[in-house]
């Protein structure tokens, strides 16, 4: 048995090989091993690749360079001590983070969140969400090797951004800004202004950011047609998010879920029809859009009001026994926290489900049969954090 | 046409290249040490004691409860619990903290113990600037080095220190209100018991 016809032993039912790979007893198997220190690997992370020639035969993950015992640390600290710890997960979208944990702890402990602070979550919440889809397009871009230049007009116009976020929270990265119950400081009306100018602004640089990369040739012949993932083994595996929508399946838990206050905004769902990077690339281009829509609406109606559930308590909380499962749709899919409570001040169980994670299992898959220049820009697509993958 | 859409995207970068000269939209680059953006009031770094009045060791407001030492998501506070007491400001006889150590090579700037403090002493600094030579006993930080004034509260965050002294005042009016009350009750308490034996007497 030649060692491509073992790859297709170990693969499911129905699984198709890309036609392209073959391998005939006349050249070698190169090992190569790819990170985990490469500038374009999205951090730490290595891949072991197996190549005939340029293409991939064979690719196997390796990560938890940047373990740091996330869920064992939360079982031993209170709730309220694991939140700032919520922020390092996926450092780009802190506030996403403290949201889906804000909701499975509101879950367990049955806290109900003011008006006004859903209003503030959904407007930080798709703040976050427009400026990780520009920088990870703009991260996209330098992994096919336009250096630079689109990575830093996304982050131009992610420094206003976090600028709003650290006059209101404090911190431009590290927010911990969401509590159980509500939101930990009002926004002034200044504050709101600020938004409403920077999202007035955004739909200008996200056309000029279009007309930059959309029709370019270069990008359009790297990217069409690469790195396919099927919409069967997209949901077989569990891929959530931009990667799951760009396969065509209509899953967005905005939508599916109504968490929070979603049902009352307008707004689709980018959906892909080729599965390849390139539509990973546009539905988050979409995706921005569609954000800056809620915001425009979130901007307009958002109420007065306290921020916090008068229920709520700082010192001493301690839901309950039970257990709830809070999940949001963070920019990069389906965040998900697992708590199981014993009553005391600090989770028995806690559980994360990182969409960065599971979005990495079918690495291989859309690889197999690729350039080797492709795998990064692949893995680019996925847009991955490794705080989130390794926790 | 092949070679449109590189074209289309050279002439953004051409706009955006030329626009830096003119519109400062396009130029956000701070040269930091000898340019610094305007402080934002809601910024926050490492932990400081706060203390009232002249005296840094009597102002301090803390009273070493400890609960910020068992809530420091990455335990980086060390209290000692002092053995005498001595009077806080509402005249109530207090711990005060013999030790108070933060590690700020360990501290994460989450701002959990300001919120967990029932005693509105321990707040957030801006102070970023703090690079050492010595890496262990330079970046852990003791009582005397941590303890910085309420008017140093009020120059960096105006808005919340005037909401904390409202707070604090507002106690304290309690606490007058309730030993006078008390004080009143006692002489009250104190004629009545000395009132009997003259009125039987007469």
């Amino acid at each position: 048995m030649t060692e491509s016809e073992l790859m297709d032993a170990t693969k499911p039912e129905g699984w198709n090989r890309p036609p392209a790979v073959k391998l005939d007893g006349e050249g070698e198997v190169l090992e190569i091993s790819m990170g985990p220190h490469h500038p374009s690997t999205h951090g730490v992370f290595r891949m072991d690749l197996k190549l005939d020639g340029e293409r991939v035969i064979g690719l196997k993950p390796e990560f938890g360079y940047l373990h740091r015992n996330h869920e064992k640390i939360a079982e031993g600290i209170s709730y309220l001590a694991c939140m700032p710890y919520t922020d390092r997960l996926d450092y780009i979208c802190s506030l996403t983070n403290n949201w889906a944990y804000a909701l499975a702890v509101e879950k367990l402990a049955g806290l109900a969140v003011p008006e006004r602070a859903e209003y503030l979550r959904v407007i930080l919440g798709e703040l976050t969400r427009v400026q990780n889809h520009l920088g990870a397009i703009g991260f996209l871009i330098q992994d096919m090797g336009a250096s630079g230049t689109p990575l830093m007009y996304a982050f131009r116009e992610r420094e206003k951004i976090l600028d709003r976020f650290e006059e209101l929270t404090g911190s431009r990265m590290m927010c911990n800004y969401m509590r159980f119950g509500g939101c930990r400081v009002d926004a002034t009306p200044a504050w709101l202004d600020g938004v409403r100018n920077v999202v007035a602004g955004l739909p200008a640089f996200v056309d000029e950011f279009e007309a930059l990369l959309r029709t370019n040739e270069i990008l359009m012949a790297r990217t069409q047609g690469t790195g396919i993932l099927r919409p069967e083994l997209a949901i077989n595996a569990g891929v959530t998010g931009p990667m799951l929508r760009a396969s065509g399946v209509n899953y967005d838990i905005r939508k599916v879920d109504h968490y929070g206050i979603y049902d009352r905004f307008k707004f689709r769902v980018p959906l892909g029809d080729h599965w390849d990077v390139y539509d990973r690339f546009m539905v988050r281009l979409l995706e921005a859009r569609e954000s800056i829509k809620i915001l425009e609406q979130a901007l307009k109606d958002i109420p007065g009001g306290p921020v916090m559930d008068p229920k709520a308590k700082i010192r001493g909380f301690r839901p309950k026994a039970g257990e709830a499962y809070g999940r949001i749709e963070a920019p990069k899919g389906e965040l998900g926290f697992y708590l199981i409570s014993d009553g005391g001040p600090n989770p028995y169980r806690y559980r994360v489900r990182p969409p960065s994670l599971i979005n990495l299992t079918v690495l291989e898959d859309m690889a197999l049969g690729q350039n080797v220049a492709d795998v990064v820009l692949i893995l680019g697509s996925v847009d991955i954090v490794l705080g989130e993958v390794d926790r | 046409m092949l070679g449109e859409g590189i074209l289309k995207g050279l002439a953004e970068t051409a706009r955006n290249f030329v626009g830096s000269y003119f519109s400062a939209e396009r130029l956000t680059t701070v040269q930091y040490p000898e340019q610094r953006i305007a402080p934002i009031e809601a910024t926050r770094d490492f932990p400081f004691l706060v203390y009232d009045g002249a005296d840094w060791e009597a102002g301090l407001r803390c009273v070493a409860c400890q609960i910020c030492e068992k809530e420091c998501p990455p335990k980086c506070i060390y209290i000692e619990k002092s053995t005498g007491k001595k009077p806080d400001a509402l005249g109530k006889p207090q711990f005060y903290p013999a030790r108070f150590d933060i590690d700020i090579s360990v501290c994460m700037s989450c701002q959990i113990c300001v919120e967990v403090c029932p005693f509105e002493a321990i707040k957030m600094d801006t102070e970023f600037e703090l690079s050492t030579t010595d890496r262990f006993g330079g970046l852990l930080y003791d009582r005397k080095e941590l303890a910085k004034s309420n008017e140093h509260y009020h120059k960096i965050h105006p808005t919340e220190a005037a909401a904390v002294d409202a707070h604090l005042a507002g106690e304290k009016a309690k606490a007058d209100a309730k030993t006078k009350a008390a004080a009143a009750a006692a002489t009250a308490k104190a004629a009545a018991s000395a009132a009997p034996p003259a009125g039987g007497g007469a």
